[in-house]
């Protein structure tokens, strides 16, 4: 057991636009270094004097070493992250949150489902298992966007062709958008998708959670290898603020990747 | 066992405890105080009974009684000036150990840099006297959620650990009460470290008094009491007993969290949700409440900054913001959120109930919803329903 511990000052070594609202952060420790973050898990940012969110990692090692964190401006912690400069300094806690289950996926097809930024917390997968790639089966990644210009990671997602397939769609599209149209659940009817041999791993809105864990269960996939990452409200990420409760779980603790299989039915229940 | 008994003649006498007077509270009061105690206990005050720092057992209620119902709490004069005998009132111990507004740390720019600083300040020494065995429970489940999982609340923590519990069992539940049906009282359960049945008869005013910890012994052994004589201790006895029999609410006899789990859409959420105004009251008196919120703030020079904890209600619309909007906004959802985590997911979560049968959500509800009352509701509409199902089957 660990006592909470306050955040520990973290640099920005250097900052990219993914987006017109989103921006990765990279940080690297201004004195003693958080333990290791696994895919999947998060930390706590704080801004200083603003706040503190929770913000899964997008890169467990970015160009100066650092952790990276996307951050999508959508309240005032979140602006203030996105409004760093190289040299400016935020607290960061964590690792927090149990993370994507890869030894679960070794030897499975993998499959990854982003729904815009939702491919953040992903990406960090996409590394490991192109590190890895001889533990696993093919990789492919489903990306859907709001309009081509919500898309995130675009140079390295076209870095990736050849060694992972990719499928873009997008809900409204932009003039010259040759791509697909529509929800991200109908791009799987352009996978080969081997249901006994393939781990799902899903993260966007919850509503397209749902869907696609949905259309891959009735397609073969054991609900088990279907992971999915929830969010709620979250203050302290230790379990003992109470605000990211869905039904039994807490989810900075028993989460924020769970088993479709153990959320399935409380994914039914309406404002739970 | 008998031989035992034979060689140290102090066990018998220890677990059988001592008799005093309301001289021996007095004592009390002042071991602790000269030990070092900030003693909180019960006190008549604005119409209430509030806990307060005590400075002399002369503050305690005596003669006091309090009149409980859903929406309702007044205070009463009681003729046998017993003090301990009224049933929870408006706070809870929490307040103490978990208080409502907590600074966790500072951070100040120093040179460029970023320096942050745990809050280190040192918690008083508490005794709590009068400790309901309802609360003795509560603090025992926000002991789980505060420092039983991987991350421990080091402030709770240092405030809890070097408090003192004295609990002085129930003789008086209130029309509001349902111990009983939790398993939480009115006899004492484990944790105290000293513990009291109040007795006041034609034989006079006294309490019987048992320790439960070393600390708790060796404050007893500076106390003026007697060796507690069979009658005390019978009618000590026979007084919780009796207010056994006398809780004024039960719980519906089923298992809680299958009925909260099974019951997520029960009509009954949409006519509780008609009735509650989402003021947050319950989750306010609540003794086991533990959400919390944080403030961020800086000071004029911009370069002090201070992370401050506030208790939070699952009321409160804010409470489940996401960017979109709550996930919570029917007050439907708040309602069935904070009765299906109190006496259901609190299992799944921290391997207890997390409602000890105190009612004072039903007391200080300003519309008088009463927590058994929608649980035997949601408990009937499964009954109501098996039937119909099994013959839709047939």
């Amino acid at each position: 057991m660990t006592t909470v511990p306050p955040p520990l000052p973290y640099r920005v070594a250097g900052t990219s636009a993914e987006t017109a609202d989103t921006r990765s952060i990279e940080l690297v420790p201004a004195g003693r270094a958080l333990p290791p973050f696994a895919p999947g898990q998060f930390a706590m940012i704080y801004a200083f004097g603003v706040g503190e969110v929770p913000v899964s990692a997008s890169a467990l090692r970015g160009r100066h070493g650092g952790l990276v964190h996307t951050v999508r401006a959508v309240g005032a912690v979140s602006a203030a992250l996105c409004r760093l400069r190289p040299g400016d300094n935020v607290g960061l806690s964590g690792p927090y949150g149990t993370g994507w289950d890869l030894e679960a996926a070794v030897g499975h097809d993998v499959l990854i489902v982003a729904g815009g930024i939702g491919l953040a917390p992903l990406r960090p997968v996409v590394h490991a298992v192109l590190d890895r790639q001889a533990a696993y089966g093919p990789l492919a990644v489903l990306v859907g966007a709001r309009t081509p210009a919500d898309l995130v990671y675009r140079d390295e997602i076209a870095s990736w062709s050849g060694r992972v397939r990719v499928e873009v769609t997008v809900d409204r599209p932009a003039p010259g958008w040759r791509g697909a149209v529509g929800v991200v659940t109908a791009l799987l009817d352009r996978l080969d998708l081997r249901p006994d041999r393939t781990c799902a791993l899903v993260c966007g809105p919850e509503v397209m959670m749902r869907h696609t864990a949905r259309a891959l269960v009735s397609r073969g996939v054991v609900p088990q290898r279907v992971q999915v990452s929830l969010e709620r409200t979250m203050h302290c990420a230790t379990g003992h603020c109470g605000h990211c409760q869905l039904g039994p779980l807490l989810l900075c603790r028993d989460g924020p990747v769970v088993g479709y299989d153990r959320v399935a039915h409380l994914l039914l229940v309406r404002e739970l | 066992m008998s031989a035992d008994a034979d060689v140290n003649v102090s066990r018998p006498l220890a677990c059988e405890g001592l008799v005093m007077g309301k001289e021996g509270v007095a004592a009390l009061v002042d071991v602790l105080i000269r030990r070092g105690f900030t003693v909180v206990g019960p006190t008549a005050r604005d119409g209430a009974i509030v806990l307060a720092e005590l400075r002399s057992a002369d503050e305690l209620p005596y003669g006091w009684g309090v009149e409980l119902e859903a929406g309702r709490y007044r205070l009463r004069e009681r003729f046998d000036g017993a003090a301990f005998a009224n049933a929870a009132g408006p706070q809870s111990w929490k307040s103490f150990l978990h208080p409502a507004r907590v600074r966790e740390w500072s951070a100040d720019r120093v040179d460029g840099g970023l320096v942050i600083t745990a809050d280190q300040a040192a918690p008083p020494r508490y005794a709590f006297l009068g400790v309901r065995p309802c609360d003795l429970r509560a603090i025992a489940v926000q002991d789980r959620v505060l420092t039983g999982g991987a991350y421990r609340d080091s402030g709770y923590e240092g405030r809890r650990s070097g408090a003192l519990l004295i609990v002085v069992e129930c003789t008086e539940p209130g029309a509001t009460c349902f111990c009983v049906s939790m398993g939480t009282g009115p006899a004492a359960g484990p944790g105290y470290d000293l513990v009291m049945t109040e007795v006041a008869d034609e034989d006079g005013h006294r309490f019987w008094i048992r320790s439960g910890s070393r600390e708790g012994s060796e404050i007893l052994a500076e106390l003026p009491a007697r060796p507690a004589d069979p009658e005390t201790r019978e009618t000590a006895r026979a007084g919780v007993t009796a207010a056994a029999d006398r809780m004024g609410r039960t719980m519906p006899e089923a298992d809680l969290r299958e009925l909260m789990a099974g019951t997520l859409d029960a009509p009954r959420w949409d006519d509780v949700a008609g009735r509650c105004l989402t003021c947050g009251n319950c989750t306010m008196v609540c003794p086991t409440c533990f959400c919390t919120t944080t403030e961020d703030v800086t000071d004029l020079t911009g370069d002090h900054a201070e992370r401050w904890r506030l208790w939070d209600s699952c009321f409160d619309l804010a409470f489940s913001q996401l960017h979109g909007g709550p996930v919570r906004a029917s007050s439907r959802s708040r309602y069935r959120q904070w009765m299906t985590h109190k006496l259901g997911t609190w299992y799944d979560q921290f391997g207890s109930s997390g409602c000890v049968g105190c009612g004072r959500c039903i007391v200080w509800c300003p519309v008088g919803i009463d927590i058994t009352e929608e649980a035997a509701a949601l408990h009937d509409w499964t009954q109501s329903r098996t039937p119909a199902t099994e013959s839709e089957r047939g």
